[in-house]
């Protein structure tokens, strides 16, 4: 594999954040990447709350937090300025799945839809986490949450995954890509790539919560690991509209994933079954995408 | 009813007359959020909107002032829905009350376009560092033509803009951080005080600006009207005070006084001064906080040692008109003191 690690150290030690916490590994190797020629917009999330109680700051580049739903127009904001001012600055929006998927995306088309050179990045640990493990549009089929949670009459979540990703490529994002802590290395890759590109991007790192999912906090590599071995995490860039699988999967099962978690622990093996011929069919999708050259 | 403001805007950009960035953000909600994101980076911002527009950026108006970002938005005031009504009224202004913001509010068209200008010397001041909402009339002020007179320069009115925190590479900070039961309180209380401290601020203004371009409106935070020697005193805000000045200068009366209140955030409580020197006292005003009265009057009888009438009309657009007045000025020399509507 190509290494393209950099250690910046500007996403600093002593925030709050969980052992094991999936998304403050992802943080750090963003900044990694990105340099200290950057500006953050964090949108309210685990993250801005474990990062930054007044008075002390786990960031050490330029870093602002305004609301749950708009680090995009936040961020639109600074680049306008940027323009301005003249500089050209890394402008980096950050926000959690809640505030990207559900609350967020109004203000993300709007940022894609106008054409600002922000790269919008989302962690995705399919809940909102830092209100109390609610359901996003971000949760996997079947999961519990707070407020799906499985019962005599429920599975759990009833509803998949949103194709977000695929639906920002749609509408013009000049590069999106799928990564997951799993691989930082990969991370950092697609980071560069991004900034390297002008126009809207969109980078969705899949980051597991300890706590949401119910695994151990030392296992979330592990975890991480096992969703893309198993291909129930798609890992790939779309350029130009052109779709590219960046990991292939290494035949695992999708229930040692599921049986990984707390969270799928009602799951039967009919129903692990139903999950993974969804699984086995979005991999047949992506890879006639990937082959045909048809953009999405 | 923002859409002139913002359209005049796309032209004045367009034509290269205004040195800016134009962003056509999807929602106002976007449109506050990316004026933040753009201030905290180090720029002069500028937007405008109206009723449901500022219902809906609501919840960052409290962002913009606890951030302190010197921010100036012209609120077209109309009424709230519903029933959906898109005419005239204070409803969404007065809401925004609370929210931190100064709050101007103008009689005439030239005055909205100079309380524009003075509303950046105000915010930006040390002393203040508070987001500006300049309140103009729904239709009576954002509809209406009148002459105004342009200034096409704000040179040695206005400096350059010298940011007093920015999102800079050089020198990292964090802004907007969250703050727990510990701090939060002090935060408050620190724009609690730049915001009563700004009356001295926007009377200073007022003063300068009235040097340098020869207008003024009273002190800044109100103006007194035919009140030498009156009995009674009608106090309101907004256009409607030009209605009342009409009528006394047409009718030459001599035993009503008005005060235009134009700076109803921070409220300048120095008018006890003047309140209490009258036999009777009147707010009119096109609002109303259901379940108590005007804001106007609340605000006003808190001060005040004499009964107040309070008439509340005008709402979702209605006409204030001349009889109207004429009706009011006939009751209040009868001294009542309670909630009317205009009718």
């Amino acid at each position: 594999m190509d290494k393209v690690i950099t250690m910046n150290n500007l996403f600093l030690s002593g925030h709050t954040a969980c052992a094991g916490c999936g998304p403050a590994i992802g943080l750090r190797h963003i900044l990694d990447a990105a340099g200290p020629n950057t500006i953050i917009s964090n949108a309210t999330s685990c993250s801005e709350i474990f990062s930054s109680r007044y008075p002390t700051t786990a960031w050490a580049v330029p870093y602002i937090h305004v609301a749950f739903e708009c680090a995009a127009s936040v961020a639109s904001g600074i680049e306008a300025a940027l323009k301005k001012l003249g500089r050209n600055d890394n402008v980096i929006a950050i926000a959690g799945d809640g505030g990207t998927f559900d609350i967020g995306f109004q203000a993300l088309s709007g940022m894609v839809d106008r054409g600002h050179n922000v790269l919008y990045i989302c962690y995705d640990n399919e809940c909102y986490a830092n209100t109390g493990i609610q359901r996003s549009s971000a949760t996997p089929y079947a999961a519990w949450t707070t407020t799906s949670p499985d019962g005599k009459k429920s599975i759990g979540n009833k509803t998949f995954k949103k194709p977000i990703a695929e639906m920002l490529a749609v509408q013009g994002a000049t590069y999106v890509a799928t990564a997951s802590i799993a691989d930082v290395n990969d991370i950092q890759k697609k980071v560069k790539k991004a900034l390297s590109i002008k126009g809207p991007k969109f980078l969705l790192i899949h980051a597991p919560c300890t706590l949401a999912w119910k695994y151990p906090p030392e296992k979330t590599i592990e975890v991480a690991k096992l969703a893309v071995d198993s291909g129930i995490w798609v890992m790939y860039e779309i350029e130009n509209g052109l779709l590219r699988v960046t990991h292939e999967p290494k035949g695992k099962k999708v229930d040692e994933y599921l049986k990984a978690q707390g969270r799928f622990k009602h799951l039967t093996e009919k129903e692990i079954k139903e999950i993974q011929q969804r699984v086995d069919d979005d991999w047949k999708k992506y890879k006639e995408l990937q082959k045909s050259g048809v953009k999405v | 009813m923002d859409t002139h403001i913002v359209e005049s805007l796309a032209d004045l950009v367009a034509d290269g007359r205004l040195d800016a960035e134009y962003l056509n953000v999807e929602s106002e909600h976007s449109a506050m959020a990316a004026c933040i994101g753009a201030q905290a980076t180090g720029v002069r911002t500028f937007t405008a909107t109206s009723s449901q527009g500022l219902a809906y950026m609501w919840e960052l108006l409290y962002v913009a002032s606890g951030m302190r970002l010197p921010i100036v938005m012209a609120v077209a005031t109309r009424a709230l829905s519903a029933p959906l009504n898109i005419w005239g009224d204070w409803s969404d202004a007065i809401g925004a009350r609370d929210s931190g913001w100064i709050q101007l509010y103008c009689e005439t068209a030239q005055e909205a376009f100079d309380t524009i200008i003075q509303a950046y010397k105000i915010a930006e001041d040390s002393k203040v560092l508070l987001p500006v909402m300049i309140c103009v009339d729904g239709f009576t002020l954002s509809h209406v033509y009148e002459p105004v007179q342009l200034e096409e320069s704000t040179k040695g009115f206005l400096g350059d803009y010298k940011p007093s925190v920015e999102l800079n590479p050089k020198k990292p900070i964090s802004q907007g951080e969250y703050a727990g039961p510990e701090y939060y309180q002090e935060f408050k209380e620190e724009q609690a005080k730049a915001i009563e401290k700004s009356t001295d601020v926007i009377k200073k203004v007022n003063d300068d600006f009235a040097k340098k371009f020869g207008r003024s409106y009273g002190n800044g935070l109100y103006e007194k009207y035919n009140t030498k020697g009156a009995k009674h005193l009608v106090i309101t805000m907004g256009s409607v005070a030009g209605t009342i000045k009409h009528i006394i200068e047409k009718e030459k009366i001599k035993d009503i006084g008005l005060l235009r209140i134009k700076c109803f955030r921070p409220f300048p409580k120095e008018i006890e001064k003047i309140i209490n020197n009258f036999q009777s006292l009147t707010v009119i005003e096109k609002d109303i906080s259901l379940g108590s009265a005007g804001a106007l009057y609340t605000e006003t009888k808190a001060i005040s040692k004499k009964p107040i009438s309070n008439f509340i009309g005008g709402l979702g657009g209605r006409d204030i008109n001349i009889d109207n007045i004429k009706n009011i000025f006939a009751s209040l020399r009868k001294k009542e003191e309670e909630v009317k509507w205009i009718k």
